[in-house]
């Protein structure tokens, strides 16, 4: 089961015994900083775990994969993430297959 | 926008809170992320996007430095997904907005 939203709530009223409401309401505003940073144009960059970059890619030809007919790929903004040094180190430990 | 940017940003929006405690929730929340990923656990945030583990096959690689053949062994590494409302946020405001640090 993945992570959502509700176990970062919860996670915050177990280590720091925020209340319910103050602990979803910190989460929502958490990822919506993210998102209107990036919004703006402004890349983000969280130490200890990675960067939220943008990239302006210009348009190309691309092609439906079903029917083989051409259509451009308009240009377009787009957001990756570049993981840091510290949270690369501790996935490439994970020894698990998947 | 850094990390303590981000912090000093939620803690204007959440002024009931001491912003010693923003700073807590923050980390809190990113050493979940982190704890998550390096235990194989992908992460789901809808309008955000999620995060998980991509797996990378050994590979022979080269010492840069010496040009001699280096056996790497496989491993994960992270990856995130944007999700579709993030996605179209960014794009929309492509040519308002400069790309900045």
């Amino acid at each position: 089961m993945a992570i959502t939203k509700a176990d970062f709530a919860e996670g915050l009223f177990d280590e720091m015994g925020l209340n319910k409401r103050e602990a979803k309401e910190i989460v929502e505003l958490f990822f919506e900083e993210i998102k209107s940073s990036l919004e703006v144009g402004e890349q983000v960059k969280i130490s200890g775990f990675g960067k939220f970059e943008l990239k302006d890619k210009s348009s190309r030809p691309g092609r439906n994969p079903k029917t083989g007919e051409e259509i451009p790929i308009s240009a377009r903004r787009v957001v990756t993430f570049r993981s840091g040094m510290k949270l690369k180190a501790r996935v490439e430990a994970y020894a698990g297959t998947k | 926008m850094t990390k303590s940017e981000l912090i000093e940003e939620l803690s204007k929006k959440q002024p009931h809170l001491p912003p010693k405690d923003v700073e807590l929730a923050v980390n809190c929340m990113l050493e979940q992320i982190n704890q998550s990923l390096s235990s194989g656990e992908r992460i789901e945030i809808r309008g955000f996007g999620s995060f998980s583990l991509h797996y990378r096959p050994s590979r022979m690689g080269r010492n840069p430095k010496t040009g001699g053949a280096v056996a790497l062994a496989p491993k994960f590494v992270p990856h995130f997904k944007p999700g579709r409302e993030l996605k179209e946020r960014v794009d929309a405001s492509k040519d308002s907005y400069k790309i900045t640090c």
